[in-house]
């Protein structure tokens, strides 16, 4: 991959009032692959997902940088941004009674835009689910409704300007296991075809399944940047979230995760491990 | 029974694809339903127009006067008197107020992302109140290389001062991080309409016999006021808000969302704040200068439109313009018959008609908002 089409960051640094909340953060992302943001609750994992996306890139420290291929997020029009990243966020609240395909065509305007729409949500297998109304649905089925709806404003994971990029906010908290994998086979997918996917994960199994790099978060600094295997390592992992962690290799399916529960140190309610 | 489902398969997969189809129309219907609504509304205007241009004290029939003048006979001059300096003018305002308060309910609603938020309910309309009353009583102590230029907008111009003023306030006080919060925002709308209110008694006291009088007029909420140079100087103010509006619509589709979503589908989302304040600051202002307090139109309009066509803005925003303005022609020609040849203040009809709809609003929303 050619420099101009990665994603990268430099010397983020985001102060909140007087708490720092990233500290002279460097992060690199290439398109084709899923790379990971990792690391305890608090830890700015989110802050810095937001930074990437030009969110709240206009309030970092002078002397940072965030670069989208060869386009200054810091400075890019919301529109020009508009159209290479999509963000799936945490959670989204609707303040008007749109319909499913509604709320999915707000990210796909114009000629073809209906087709777009509904391509998508049959990717997330809300094909039938067009003329509901949006605030009606399970929350589950709302966060998929939303992928659709970041789905069709991309269009295509690659566009004219390069790679697109997807960045996803724990896309898969609200999810059961099974639209969990969905939702992860969907993003790995979107990077088989060329896109950058950047996705803040609690889920270090699904992590270690999806992402070929990881970024490891503590308290706002980078403690581990690099492929996966590199960065789940018991090791790291411990450091971080402040428990005994191991990393264990299953036949067949890679890397796994695996909490000694009798050891979980004191801030338990940090975990949110799924054994 | 596997050989079945494969043999199937073929002619299924179009129905599928039917299926499909009929989601996106069924979906997609809501525009085309309410692009449909708007030629019905459209039709239903006209015939408000027409009613409310035959309806008056004075015994003056539209349709003999439009008879005799398609015959090319002259028409009485009495009869041309009522028409045109009279009934015109108040029609054309009732519209103008109408449309201006149904899209400022409308672009409000949007903008704090909330189905209660009405220029009436949270204090804008008190805060436009408090500017026309301030122009009112201390207008004549404006230095005159202000009020020369301003002229027959001075009053239009402080309502609009004073709309704008308490809506950025009221943004400011009721939403933090890009979320509104209800209780806030009517609490806030309580505190502002206090103030303001308090304000104009100040004011009113101040107030010499004649400025009184204007005040008394004004205050009635009447189109019954309606001159020429009033409906100008009004319209010159509401006219461009409401053509603006609708370039509003897709950002304020996109906030529907949330700020940051909105953000991300490629909105700058401050300009669309600014203008869809200002705009319902121009509205709102010219709309309580040329007629005192109206409430109910910006409430009631919007939320009858999200249920008959969905909450597009794009089909929402001009829609409400039109049902907004008959209505109002509705509401005046009400208050002109009821009690004739006397005439009910209209915000009184309003207030009779929309009150309890306000309140079956509340119930449906109870479950829905954390009020």
């Amino acid at each position: 991959m050619t420099l101009s089409a990665s994603l990268s960051a430099t010397d983020i640094t985001l102060r909140l009032r007087r708490t720092t909340i990233l500290d002279q953060v460097d992060f690199a992302a290439e398109p084709g692959e899923v790379t990971a943001i990792v690391g305890p609750n608090g830890s700015g994992k989110t802050t810095l997902l937001r930074v990437l996306t030009g969110e709240i890139a206009g309030q970092i420290a002078p002397g940072g940088q965030v670069r989208m291929g060869g386009l200054d997020v810091v400075d890019a029009d919301p529109w020009v941004l508009a159209r290479r990243r999509a963000v799936l966020a945490q959670q989204t609240a609707l303040s008007f009674p749109f319909t499913v395909l509604e709320v999915v065509r707000l990210g796909a305007e114009g000629p073809g835009g209906a087709a777009r729409a509904l391509a998508a949500l049959a990717r997330v297998d809300l094909a039938h689910y067009g003329g509901r109304l949006y605030q009606e649905l399970s929350g589950g089925e709302q966060q998929r409704v939303q992928l659709a709806r970041v789905l069709a404003q991309l269009e295509e994971p690659v566009g004219p300007h390069g790679p697109r990029w997807l960045f996803l906010d724990e896309p898969v908290s609200a999810l059961d296991i099974a639209h969990q994998l969905q939702v992860m086979e969907i993003a790995a997918d979107f990077a088989r075809r060329g896109g950058g996917v950047i996705a803040v994960m609690h889920d270090l199994n699904l992590t270690a399944m999806y992402a070929r790099k990881v970024v490891l978060l503590q308290q706002g600094r980078c403690i581990g940047a690099g492929p996966t295997e590199e960065v789940l390592t018991d090791d790291l992992l411990s450091r971080a979230y402040g428990c005994d962690l191991r990393m264990g290799v299953a036949p067949g399916s890679g890397l796994f995760l695996l909490p000694q529960s009798a050891q979980i140190a004191h801030e338990s309610s940090d975990l949110e491990l799924r054994s | 029974m596997a050989a079945m489902t494969s043999a199937e398969g073929a002619p299924g997969a179009p129905s599928h694809a039917r299926s499909d189809i009929g989601d996106v129309l069924h979906a997609g219907d809501r525009r085309l339903r309410a692009r449909r609504l708007r030629l019905i509304l459209l039709a239903v205007l006209m015939c408000c127009i027409a009613a409310s241009l035959a309806t008056g004290a004075a015994g003056t029939s539209l349709w003999a006067a439009l008879w005799d003048g398609l015959r090319g006979q002259e028409v009485a001059l009495s009869d041309r008197i009522v028409l045109w300096q009279i009934r015109l003018p108040r029609t054309l305002m009732g519209m103008g107020v109408g449309a201006a308060l149904a899209v400022s309910g409308a672009l409000m609603q949007g903008l704090f992302r909330n189905p209660l938020a009405d220029p009436g309910i949270v204090g804008v309309s008190a805060g436009a109140g408090l500017g026309a009353i301030a122009a009112i009583v201390l207008g004549g102590l404006l230095p005159a290389a202000l009020a020369v230029p301003l002229g027959i907008y001075t009053v239009p111009v402080a309502a609009f001062v004073g709309s704008w003023a308490s809506t950025m306030l009221l943004y400011r006080v009721a939403t933090r991080a890009g979320r509104t919060s209800v209780a806030v925002m009517l609490l806030a709308g309580i505190a502002l309409g206090a103030l303001t209110g308090a304000a104009s008694g100040v004011l009113v006291y101040l107030a010499d016999d004649n400025q009184l009088r204007d005040l008394t007029f004004w205050g009635m909420g009447s189109l019954a006021g309606a001159t020429w140079t009033k409906v100008g100087a009004g319209l010159a103010i509401i006219l461009p808000a409401l053509i603006a509006a609708p370039f509003l619509a897709r950002g304020l589709n996109a906030l529907a969302l949330g700020e940051a979503a909105a953000y991300h589908l490629g909105i700058r989302i401050q300009r669309v704040k600014n203008l869809a304040i200002l705009a319902v600051a121009a509205a709102t202002g010219a709309a309580v200068a040329m007629s005192g307090g109206i409430g109910f139109i910006g409430i009631v309009v919007p939320h009858l439109l999200r249920l008959a066509s969905g909450p597009d803005h794009r089909d929402l925003l001009p829609n409400a313009a039109l049902l907004g303005a008959s209505l109002l022609l509705l509401a005046d020609i009400i208050s002109r018959v009821v009690i004739a040849p006397a005439e009910l203040p209209i915000g009184i009809v309003t207030a009779i008609l929309g009150g309890p709809f306000f309140l079956w609003i509340l119930l449906r929303q109870r479950g829905v908002l954390d009020l």
